[in-house]
């Protein structure tokens, strides 16, 4: 409660409206590294394709709100969409565990960008879709930054609450079973397939909201949200922060969000720089962030 | 000459690339059990290094062996100082080549700049040639060419040679091949090495077709994967056909559909997939 209530007070403390944007998109990314945390750390499946799912709720979205629709259309209609494209994913994705999985999912996420790209008639090509306004849940406008993240933290909110229930159900114990020990989940007559499946879906659904956010965020939405570049910095989230931890992803999405904000700020070469956290992350600390930290308090603790 | 024709010949020449590509992919991913994400790289920086060869007076062949044998060299050290200490620890190694091949990009966007380079056509196999005919490019004959005989080149090696023995048997099961006394851990490095050698050497080849800039990576690394998907990892043959069937799919596809012509390439990937999850001549997982 006291980190909530530390959280809600971001946009009293914070001086400048640049840095509750930050704070923004820190939450955003945080759902979409939860996401990706149910497949990637839970169930053991590695996806380098989330950037797609994102980015397609995102299109959706875009397409949808300029076809004249209302946002409650618009956030359930992509939402929607989005699982849509989640289950062909995953059906596609999951003829292959470990590294087949690995691969299929990049070969998906590069057809989201190829269609992003290239189908111009669709998409409108590199120019991206804009679109024209944040929605006014209830009444209430969402135009000003500490607005927009008041409601980007209540969905983010939600979407820890879920990921806890997740973690602590029966259905969490029997994905981390599938990814630890499929033969024998199996032959205690589990469907190992349809657990990975609606992971995959779980994942995806938050990986949509995520998306979402992103185009309300942005009010806009280009090829460069679905590339693989995206999905990596997705995935470094979740690694970098400790993967199937619940505060791992939130820390990592921060970490990835700042150092790039902050980063670029001084150096135009972001990508190396990922490239370079990602190397230096798996030599020196394999297990994440917040895992590495707590075994250190540990240490310290203990002398 | 009738648009079908060119098209035709355009796409052998792709497929032939995309083989010198996908066979160091496919040994490396079928023996290391890696996924080499650098390999996009290693195929850009072999054309990034022989435009600067090629610039202080190298011969365009020269360029692209000695382009190759430095990307080898790259790929050795790859090998040696970073997968090595990542033995079997498939998403660490994924991420690391991942996060290596963004490093490589952006280091080729300052040495080399954001513009597309472009390497002559060597003198010689400019012009058309003239059979059943039709004047077919020189230049594009001799690639396919090049690609027949490595393919040949590498079923001798795999084939015939005590090498070829080892790394089959590295690739089938190897544990026991340790046991009967064979250093699979230089089978590694020798095979990452050829895979990376092949790849850059490629990348030269191809640049007097495709040129070189930022994202030529990216946009080969795709390809190559949906090659070895649809192949089966592992298998030469697989590279082979896979990389045609692919050579061709992108071309027409680029020809008739060209808004759509990147998902078509992915469409035969799916239904193998779905049908035959190994690859046509992959073996399934144990």
């Amino acid at each position: 409660m006291a980190a909530l209530a530390i959280l809600a007070a971001v946009p009293f403390w914070v001086s400048g409206t640049f840095y509750v944007n930050i704070a923004s998109q820190i939450l955003f990314y945080a759902i979409l590294a939860l996401g990706v945390n149910v497949l990637a750390g839970h169930a053991g499946l590695v996806t380098l394709g989330h950037a797609g799912l994102f980015g397609i709720a995102a299109y959706a979205a875009a397409k949808i709100m300029n076809a004249g629709y209302g946002h409650v259309t618009v956030a359930t209609g992509a939402l929607a969409v989005t699982l849509v494209a989640a289950a062909v994913f995953a059906v596609l994705a999951l003829r292959g565990t470990g590294l087949g999985f690995v691969m299929i999912t990049v070969a998906l996420g590069q057809i989201v960008w190829g269609v992003a790209y290239r189908w111009i008639s669709l998409t409108n090509g590199d120019n991206g879709i804009s679109i024209t306004g944040r929605p006014s849940p209830l009444g209430l406008s969402l135009t000003t930054p500490a607005r927009f993240y008041w409601a980007t933290l209540i969905v983010f909110v939600m979407a820890v609450i879920s990921m806890a229930i997740f973690v602590a159900s029966p259905f969490g114990a029997s994905v981390r079973g599938t990814r630890d020990q499929p033969r024998r989940m199996n032959a205690l007559g589990y469907h190992v397939w349809m657990i990975r499946f609606l992971a995959f879906l779980f994942s995806a659904f938050w990986s949509g909201v995520a998306g979402l956010l992103y185009l309300y965020y942005n009010q806009f939405v280009s090829p460069q949200a679905v590339a693989l570049t995206a999905s990596a910095e997705a995935l470094l989230m979740v690694i970098a922060g400790g993967s199937a931890t619940l505060l791992g992803p939130i820390a990592g999405a921060g970490l990835v969000v700042v150092i790039k904000n902050v980063a670029s700020g001084y150096i135009e070469r972001w990508n190396f720089v990922l490239g370079a956290i990602f190397v230096a992350i798996v030599v020196f600390m394999p297990e994440g962030l917040v895992p590495g930290a707590v075994r250190l308090a540990r240490r310290v603790r203990g002398r | 000459m009738s648009l079908w024709v060119v098209l035709a010949v355009n796409s052998v020449t792709l497929g032939g690339l995309l083989f010198l590509l996908s066979a160091g992919f496919s040994l490396i991913f079928g023996l290391m059990k890696i996924p080499n994400l650098t390999h996009g790289s290693f195929f850009m920086l072999g054309a990034y290094f022989a435009t600067s060869l090629i610039a202080r007076g190298f011969n365009f062949w020269a360029a692209a062996v000695v382009g190759g044998l430095l990307v080898a060299a790259f790929g050795g050290v790859i090998e040696r100082f970073i997968l090595r200490r990542l033995p079997g620890a498939e998403l660490a190694q994924v991420l690391v080549t991942l996060g290596l091949s963004f490093m490589v990009a952006d280091v080729c966007l300052m040495v080399w700049t954001g513009d597309p380079i472009r390497i002559d056509t060597p003198a010689g196999l400019r012009g058309a040639t003239s059979m059943l005919g039709m004047g077919f490019p020189t230049y594009r004959l001799a690639i396919s060419l090049i690609a027949v005989i490595f393919a040949a080149a590498l079923w001798a090696l795999l084939d015939r040679t005590r090498l070829g023995a080892m790394i089959r048997a590295g690739v089938d099961d190897p544990a026991m091949a340790r046991v009967v006394g064979i250093r699979v851990s230089r089978l590694f490095t020798i095979v990452f090495c050829l895979g990376a050698w092949l790849a850059g050497f490629a990348g030269v080849i191809g640049g007097p077709i495709l040129s070189v800039y930022p994202g030529l990576d990216q946009e080969m690394l795709p390809l190559a994967l949906v090659v070895v998907i649809l192949g089966g990892s592992g298998s030469l043959l697989g590279s082979l056909v896979g990389s045609f069937v692919v050579g061709f799919l992108y071309n027409f596809g680029q020809a008739m559909f060209p808004e759509l012509a990147y998902v078509v390439l992915f469409l035969p990937m799916l239904i193998v997939l779905v049908v035959r999850p190994q690859g046509l001549f992959g073996r399934p997982a144990l």
